[in-house]
């Protein structure tokens, strides 16, 4: 690219910059402006007189609260089953030369194709059977079961770099499969799978199409669905609380995110690469 | 799953004696230990994903409704005879293959142009980095809101025009939603191809004068050519099947001239309670993506030749 030359580069660099962050930034001065400012159409990036209000106002109009609470149980249990699922399955892959490791990785791309849609209809009645709709308990399972191969193939890859000398070692000292994969393997997966748990924890704490189908109680719905509720009751009027409200509910995937962002690129990359 | 199952114990049992460099111990602990760590895994998800799957997709030859006491009875054809006539449907096929295609193919374009910028050696290389992945962490249903905010035509930057709202103008301004939304994953898989392409093969070229559009055609496109053709293979299914970001935007509106066949077929089954139709519309969304697959997929093997 050295002949392009350095201002075209820029201006395109600039281009993209825009591209890329004026939504975020609107949203952020959308958040921030007064409701008077956003009724008369102060269409500028700045807003006159900043003001915290519309986030309180978000968190009552549109009981963010309690959806958040929501949002929280359920991401975090279907973190906690992904890992104890996943954890087993990804050594076995990595380690034996199974055959599932196929079908397996194949699962991951084939399930793809497959529109939801054709999965949610049977789902929601075998769901219905267990009690387990319109119940956080069966949103966290289902979570869990959709992320569960991803996370296998993230995790896979993370053991498959762990030399196997350090197990047969292990093995030699006439430990069982069981203590090795306790007191060998598992501290050295620790940044596995904080990767495989934060990219569970975003996928859940953002899905929204299993929500909407699962839960109808106003008290168990999970923050996008409760955003999603807001736009089409009050949103249209309260355009500073529903910024307010879509900012929080940013945070902590963003956080999450920007703690793992290196890990999670590499680990999708080098699984690419290898799956 | 039986067929993989059995497959899969097969090949367990053949590793053990199969690679001799290993140790006893481990030739021993081969096929037997794998099923007890891989069944926790296996089985919700042949019970929760791929069992509903495979009755989702005989659902679309019943003509199952919603509602309790309803008798599922199955009518072979009936469904897809009946879509033949649904005017509306082909409509929103029409919609949502324009809509993945253009996705597509601008995330392509502006997410290899994003991946050249970030791999030259510029400043605030690692704002747009960070930037270009943001949307990565965000909830469909928050960038949704996002953009509704932008676009809104009294408040937004839109100029007193409705977006979102007019005919003409919503479906182009969902895609470019569409195309923002997808940027992280696109642009970094393809920054990941860049950098796997050998240097010496771009200093070989200038060598031989080739000169910056050259070296881009004969260099950097052939190099690239997995990548991006896994990508955007991707990217297509991805958009075709994709639902919370356009259902917040518009709910398939005006006048369904955004209708992907995601928010079609749901409210199908939610709104209309007609579950074998939804299916039956889910099975034709599988066979035109499996169609497309083909074809994209053959045609690349085949230029490669």
């Amino acid at each position: 690219m050295r002949t392009l030359g350095r201002p075209v580069q820029y201006l395109a660099l600039a281009a993209y910059l825009v591209f890329l962050a004026f939504p975020l930034l609107w949203l952020l001065s959308s958040a921030l402006k007064p409701a008077a400012e956003l009724a008369i159409g102060n269409t500028g990036l700045l807003p006159a007189n900043p003001t915290l209000g519309n986030f309180a106002a978000a968190v009552e109009r549109a009981d963010l609260g309690t959806a958040a609470w929501n949002s929280a149980r359920v991401a975090a249990g279907a973190t906690l089953a992904v890992l104890l699922m996943a954890l087993p399955a990804a050594y076995a892959l990595a380690r034996f030369r199974t055959r599932l490791k196929f079908v397996a990785n194949g699962w991951v791309l084939i399930s793809q194709v497959f529109p939801v849609i054709l999965v949610v209809l049977p789902l929601f009645l075998i769901l219905r059977q267990f009690r387990l709709t319109d119940s956080l308990w069966g949103l966290t399972l289902v979570h869990a079961v959709y992320a569960l191969p991803f996370a296998l193939w993230m995790l896979q890859g993370y053991i498959a770099a762990i030399p196997r000398d350090i197990e047969e070692a292990g093995a030699i000292d006439g430990a069982g499969r069981a203590r090795i994969l306790a007191d060998i393997v598992a501290p050295l997966l620790v940044p596995g799978l904080v990767a495989t748990a934060m990219f569970t924890l975003i996928s859940s704490w953002n899905e929204f199409f299993f929500a909407l189908v699962l839960i109808q109680d106003p008290d168990k719905v999970t923050l996008p669905l409760a955003l999603s509720r807001f736009v089409s009751s009050e949103g249209q009027v309260q355009l500073g609380a529903l910024a307010a409200g879509a900012l929080l509910a940013t945070v902590p995937s963003l956080l999450f995110f920007a703690a793992v962002q290196r890990r999670l690129t590499s680990g999708l990359i080098s699984g690419a690469v290898k799956g | 799953m039986v067929d993989a199952a059995q497959l899969g114990t097969g090949a367990v049992r053949r590793t053990g004696t199969g690679r001799p460099r290993e140790g006893p111990r481990r030739r021993r602990g081969g096929g037997g230990d794998a099923w007890p760590l891989l069944l926790p895994a296996l089985l919700p998800v042949a019970l929760l994903s791929v069992w509903p799957l495979l009755q989702g997709l005989a659902l679309g030859f019943t003509d199952s409704r919603a509602g309790r006491n309803v008798t599922t009875s199955f009518t072979g054809l009936d469904n897809y005879v009946a879509l033949l006539d649904d005017s509306l449907f082909w409509s929103s096929f029409r919609i949502g293959l324009i809509w993945a295609l253009s996705v597509t193919v601008l995330q392509f374009v502006a997410g290899l142009g994003l991946a050249l910028l970030l791999n030259a050696d510029l400043r605030l290389r690692w704002l747009t980095r960070t930037l270009a992945l943001v949307p990565w962490a965000m909830p469909p249903v928050i960038i949704a809101i996002m953009w509704k905010l932008l676009l809104n035509p009294q408040y937004g930057i839109a100029g007193g025009v409705d977006w979102l709202g007019s005919f003409g103008t919503a479906l182009p301004a969902v895609i470019v939603v569409g195309v923002w939304a997808g940027m992280p994953q696109t642009t970094i898989t393809l920054l990941a191809g860049l950098q796997a392409i050998d240097s010496s093969l771009h200093e070989a070229a200038a060598v031989d004068g080739a000169g910056l559009w050259r070296r881009f055609w004969h260099v950097t496109l052939p190099g690239l050519r997995t990548v991006a053709v896994a990508i955007t293979t991707l990217d297509f299914i991805w958009a075709f099947n994709s639902f919370g970001l356009v259902y917040v935007l518009t709910e398939g509106g005006p006048g369904g001239q955004t209708m992907l066949p995601m928010l079609f077929a749901y409210d199908e089954a939610f709104g209309a309670g007609n579950f074998g139709q939804a299916a039956a519309m889910g099975n034709v969304m599988v066979v035109l993506i499996v169609g497309f697959l083909l074809f994209y997929l053959r045609s690349q093997l085949r230029s490669e030749r």
